[in-house]
């Protein structure tokens, strides 16, 4: 990382809304993060927080009646939400690329995979057709799909759900983006498959100094994949940091309830988990103040006044709460309350 | 179960000649407790769903018995089977797909019972199934006044509390659980899981579990089921397996669950396994994970190694279990 030069991506308070029938949804309420190259940002939330609005305005892709009402997105310095389609369409694909958890909805049906990942290298490169298919048959040994070549006739269906994953990522990484967006890239696949696809895109972050943003609800692919941490509760930040510190030392009381509160393998078994009460919000109707205090076990009165801004809380570290570090530890190591039934 | 076996057929050609089967299902016994959870676990066309089905009789198998209370299942005629579809509930993965999106949640709790003629006919009966349908969704943690509402006005979470309250509504004793919370929200898990816990507890239920979470099941399961292309690998109590698996394909799948613990991922490296599931119409021969075990010699080719008993309820269907 070279200092003056401006990082790979930077996105500063991101909005969008999207007018409905009865009435708005912010489904990004003022969002800021940045990726530097190499580097892996994970945005993690549940469904529905808006986390994978961020990675779809990114690539302009953000479906209507969508649409960034306020923010810029920086790639290497230049501002991507200005640009009409056209233009979008170059970035897209050659300086961003996108995964989705669902290869088959991402993926033509009727094209063989051979011609989809040759139509990214015939638009964005300009490669001849004898070298589209060289360069599209190396691209699939290299994600680990067998057969080289001759896998390049298959069409999306004869592949398995793992290689299939491959193949769109080997489609991604055509024309070596800079920045990969890797919305739930794991989470449709088998444990046995997921380690592997998590290998596969660790290795090419390494070889081709990608920058990754993961959107999961994974915590345990998260903590594999992610150098920095960003959580999202109803279309804002809510903490964020390096991955190890977030894990270590969670200072919103959302990032901790979803810590504990997922089962985990080497968890003492029978011990009841503490689960987060109630639900997400509704977009729609976020509640006042801090939108995390209805089901906030460690809530204040002031909570439900005002919302409390992204503020540092340790190295690198910030969260929007306003619990001090030493609250912070006693509230989460108070015993849940037995919900009533 | 008892050696439970079903073939799928895969046709193909003019006369959709019967080309080859699969055995989606190929020997498999099992006996779930009262008052047990038993988990399945096992990744896609491992076979776990598939018995579910078998045993809840949604499918004929090709051979095989399935005993509940030591009644034939299989052989029951259709009054038996009426009776014992009582004494069994189901929940299934999607909370969305699941539920009738026209009906109001009273009604859907309420509908087995209808099926079964609980109550008796008339005016009386349908009060009396809807004050059991309403009895039900209290004790999953819905309030009478949800009895009105459809089952879009509900969250996730909610509506697989639903799907369990229909589960719930006869009675049954044993309840199968299909992937019950892998749909839902992380911060949902966690409640429901609870839920399912405090039920069996209170109603004395019995529950199969199929899952492919092994984090939740560790969670959920007294017992645990591994099965890989169709076949069972491994069984053991649930402490006994995450302490010490003795199949590799267990031991596999155990390293390949990522930790929500960035120091700990950093500084491991996970076993991945050689290629994908085989094809389940041409399995290997011998041992079904030989192609991708590490552990497999000579022997492992050629011979199928069969489940066998090490220490306390431990059986696995390994030729090298102590490696």
């Amino acid at each position: 990382m070279s200092s003056g030069a401006p990082p790979l991506l930077e996105v500063h308070d991101l909005r969008v809304r999207f007018d409905v029938e009865d009435g708005v949804v912010r489904a990004l309420d003022g969002v800021s993060f940045s990726v530097e190259a190499g580097e892996t940002l994970a945005l993690v939330g549940e469904s529905g927080a808006g986390k994978t609005v961020a990675g779809l305005s990114l690539l302009g892709l953000v479906p209507p009646p969508g649409r960034i009402d306020g923010g810029r997105i920086l790639l290497r310095g230049r501002d991507l939400v200005p640009l009409d389609e056209r233009r979008l369409r170059r970035v897209r694909g050659a300086a961003i690329a996108m995964v989705f958890q669902d290869p088959l909805a991402a993926l033509n049906p009727v094209l063989t995979i051979g011609d989809q990942i040759g139509e990214a290298l015939r638009l964005h490169l300009g490669l001849s057709r004898p070298e589209r298919r060289a360069r599209a048959a190396a691209l699939l040994t290299e994600v680990g799909i067998g057969g080289g070549a001759r896998r390049l006739r298959d069409y999306p269906h004869q592949l398995s759900g793992g290689e299939r994953q491959r193949a769109m990522i080997a489609m991604a990484l055509s024309c070596r983006p800079a920045l990969l967006v890797a919305d739930e890239p794991t989470s449709a696949l088998d444990p046995t498959v997921q380690a592997a696809v998590i290998e596969l895109m660790q290795r090419l972050q390494r070889e081709l100094g990608t920058g990754i943003l993961l959107i999961s609800h994974d915590l345990g692919a998260v903590a594999r994949m992610a150098d920095r941490v960003a959580v999202v509760y109803a279309g804002r930040i809510v903490e964020e940091g390096p991955a190890e510190a977030v894990f270590a030392r969670p200072r919103h009381p959302y990032t901790w309830g979803l810590l504990d509160s997922a089962p985990r393998l080497d968890a003492p078994r029978g011990r009841r988990l503490p689960a987060i009460p109630g639900s997400p919000p509704s977009l729609r109707a976020v509640p006042a103040g801090c939108p995390f205090h209805p089901r906030c076990r460690s809530r204040r009165p002031v909570c439900e006044a005002s919302r409390p801004e992204l503020r540092p809380v340790g190295p690198a570290q910030r969260a929007a709460c306003v619990l001090d570090a030493d609250e912070a530890a006693v509230e989460r190591r108070a015993p849940a309350a037995e919900p009533a039934r | 179960m008892r050696d439970l076996v079903k073939r799928f057929p895969v046709r193909g050609g003019l006369l959709r000649r019967e080309l080859a089967a699969i055995r989606a299902v190929d020997g498999v016994s099992l006996d779930v407790a009262e008052g047990e959870t038993l988990a399945l676990v096992g990744e896609s066309g491992s076979g776990k769903s598939t018995t579910a089905r078998l045993v809840l009789r949604l499918l004929a198998p090709t051979s095989g018995s399935v005993r509940f209370g030591g009644e034939d299942v299989l052989a029951a005629g259709r009054g038996d089977l009426r009776r014992l579809r009582r004494s069994m509930g189901v929940v299934f993965q999607d909370p969305y797909a699941s539920l009738d999106p026209r009906m109001t949640v009273g009604a859907i709790v309420a509908e087995p019972l209808a099926v079964h003629r609980v109550g008796g006919a008339g005016a009386a009966g349908r009060r009396a199934r809807r004050e059991q349908a309403l009895d039900r969704l209290a004790l999953v943690g819905l309030a009478p006044e949800h009895g009105d509402r459809y089952p879009h006005e509900f969250s996730g979470g909610q509506r697989q509390r639903i799907a369990i309250a229909r589960a719930l509504a006869l009675e049954p004793r044993l309840v199968v659980l299909d992937e019950p919370v892998s749909a839902l929200d992380s911060s949902i898990q966690a409640q429901v899981l609870h839920l399912l816990a405090d039920l069996r507890e209170r109603m004395g239920l019995s529950y199969l579990l199929i899952a492919h979470d092994l984090a939740v099941v560790r969670q959920a399961a007294d017992r645990i089921a591994v099965m890989y292309l169709g076949r069972l690998v491994e069984t053991a109590p649930a402490e006994a397996l995450y302490r010490r698996p003795r199949h590799p394909y267990t031991v596999a799948l155990l390293s390949a669950v990522p930790l929500p613990d960035p120091a700990h991922e950093r500084s491991r490296a996970p076993t991945v396994l050689a290629g994908e599931p085989p094809n389940p119409v041409s399995p290997p021969a011998g041992c079904p994970f030989h192609p991708r075990c590490p552990r497999a010699q000579e022997r492992c080719s050629v011979e199928r190694p069969p489940l066998a008993p090490l220490e306390d309820g431990h059986l696995a269907a390994c030729h090298f279990p102590h490696e």
